[in-house]
């Protein structure tokens, strides 16, 4: 178990500087994410041009984990669509919890969250993100749980 | 001229020793000794409290008080013999008064279903502080939206102490119930509960006294303090999960109806008319957790023999060591600075989560407790998402009070 796979510089760096940090009104999607286990709460906010999504901010707070999460995640799927951030999500699932998955040169920045999977209680700080986000495509408004 | 008296000083509490009482304690966690700081949250068992429930199940067990024959005999007598060193643990007048459930919350539902909600109304008012965990809270909304009786709830200030001032103005003609915390599992408060209780029964209001943290850090004389109803769990004590105790006045507990109904509850069943059975087994539907109660007497046995006032004095010399070293600390916070605390060490550190903090501290094999710690609306006054809370036990040492003191600088060190 090795702390510094845990907390990489780039996740430290996202945690003490989030980017995309803050809210806007009106939205075109918006969801609450919480897990009631460690009480961090984040909300995610998307515009949307057509498909694709053309800005996307959260707010919230959480653990490093959490916090770096949603920053690298804001960063990765801006200028996204639907179908891509889908698949996107599908890889950074499978690096926070499968020891076998490979490397994969689409998750670029994200990489830095693989070693995440190396304690399981904190895989869902790195993931309530996405599952807000998702909700927040999905449904336009909502509030997740992780539990 | 004064007599010239020598006093033997009581031999010193040795943790050390007791340490080798209890296997797990010799557990590496990744790559480090345990230090084990959440006993709080369930403490570790001895070595008697081990065997004495292997021995029961090896040789003893049956079910109990259904049997003529050898083992049931031996079962019931197990389990009566277990009710029994209860009920002179709490100073009980009667094994009538010792109910065995499963912990402290089913203790305190069973007296919010069984005495409560058939007595309230609308007009009547139940009063909590803003101390309680859950367990304490959530029974009496369930009785607030079943009977239409109003849920209040005493204040407490930036130290986390009971304000007692606000507390009394708060008890009234109206208050039926009073259900307060022994200790905060929190912030480790202690409460006034003897003046409690006494002010409460001037307006002819009933008490129950959640004792989760209280029991295994002080000496508790249920008819010293007067209390009605005191319910405490058997895996904080040092005893085995699923077995806890409500304590409870013969006279209420007589007068109020059964909560779960089934075999062992019963005297007589026909479809015309049943009888129920006598206390304590009113309470005790289905066959119980026998080698849990077995379990909770030897923890009990245990305790006595170390000494329960030794162990006390043990725990607030840590207690105190820990917050004179974590209040040198500039980037900690002590959350819960009441004057009267009992093993219990909550706090946050700038700029580092508590969850990131847990990580980091069991990374160095240091056990504590991150969260809300099940008392979301203490999180809440104090306008914090979670603490970490080290909590003492019978086993810890100043040994370990440095190893976190150590991890903490390990965590300031990550997130430098």
């Amino acid at each position: 178990m090795d702390l510094k796979e845990l907390y990489r510089d780039v996740i430290l760096d996202h945690n003490r500087h989030p980017r995309n940090f803050g809210s806007f009104e009106p939205a075109d999607g918006r969801a609450e994410g919480h897990n009631p286990l460690c009480g961090d709460r984040l909300s995610v906010f998307v515009r949307m041009d057509g498909e694709r999504v053309a800005d996307i901010r959260f707010e919230g707070k959480g653990c490093a984990i959490s916090t770096a999460s949603a920053s690298l995640m804001t960063e990765a799927v801006k200028g996204k669509d639907r179908a891509a951030i889908r698949a996107l999500f599908d890889k950074v699932h499978a690096l926070l919890t499968r020891s076998d998955a490979a490397p994969d040169g689409a998750l670029g920045k994200l990489a830095a969250l693989s070693g995440v999977r190396e304690f399981p209680v904190r895989v869902k700080c790195a993931s309530l993100c996405w599952h807000t986000l998702n909700a927040a495509l999905e449904h336009g408004a909502a509030t997740i749980s992780t539990e | 001229m004064a007599a010239n008296v020598s006093l033997a000083a009581p031999p010193p509490y040795d943790a050390e020793r007791v340490r080798h009482d209890f296997p797990i304690l010799d557990t590496m966690v990744n790559g480090h000794p345990l230090v084990y700081l959440d006993s709080a949250a369930s403490s570790q068992r001895p070595l008697a409290v081990l065997r004495a429930v292997e021995d029961y199940e090896t040789h003893s067990h049956a079910n109990v008080h259904r049997g003529v024959h050898a083992l049931s005999q031996a079962a019931t007598a197990a389990y009566e013999g277990a009710r029994e060193r209860v009920r002179r643990f709490i100073n009980a007048r009667t094994t009538r008064e010792i109910i065995f459930v499963r912990g402290t919350t089913e203790g305190i539902n069973l007296v919010a279903q069984a005495y409560a909600r058939p007595r309230l109304g609308a007009g009547d008012e139940i009063l909590i502080s803003a101390l309680e965990h859950h367990a304490n809270i959530v029974p009496w909304q369930m009785v607030c939206e079943q009977t239409g009786c109003t849920l209040k709830v005493a204040p407490i200030n930036r130290r986390g102490e009971l304000q007692l001032e606000e507390f009394l103005k708060l008890l009234g003609p109206r208050t039926r119930l009073v259900a307060v915390a022994h200790v905060s599992n929190a912030l480790g408060t202690v409460l006034p509960v003897k003046r409690i209780i006494e002010a409460a029964h001037g307006f002819g209001a009933v008490v129950l006294i959640d004792g989760a943290q209280a029991v295994p850090h002080s000496r508790v004389d249920v008819r010293a303090l007067g209390a009605d109803f005191y319910a405490f769990s058997g895996h904080k004590l040092y005893g085995p999960t699923g077995i806890g105790v409500l304590y409870g006045r013969e006279e209420l507990l007589a007068a109020m109806p059964p909560w779960q109904a089934g075999g062992d509850m019963i005297l007589t069943v026909s479809f015309e008319k049943t009888t129920y059975n006598e206390l304590p087994w009113k309470f005790e539907a289905g066959t119980p957790n026998i080698s849990g109660a077995v379990g909770l007497a030897a923890a009990m046995d245990y305790l006595e023999s170390l000494g329960v006032e030794a162990i006390a004095a043990h725990e607030q010399r840590l207690l105190q060591l820990a917050t004179a070293e974590l209040a040198r600390l500039p980037e900690i916070e002590i959350i819960g600075t009441a004057a009267h605390k009992a093993s219990v060490l909550s706090f946050t550190m700038k700029g580092v989560h508590p969850h990131d903090l847990g990580t980091i501290l069991d990374a160095e094999g240091v056990a504590v407790r991150t969260g809300h710690h099940c008392a979301m609306p203490v999180m809440t006054f104090f306008g914090l998402p979670a603490t970490a809370r080290a909590s003492f036990g019978c086993y810890n040492t100043e040994r370990d009070v440095a190893s976190l003191v150590q991890a903490l600088g390990k965590a300031r060190e990550v997130f430098a």
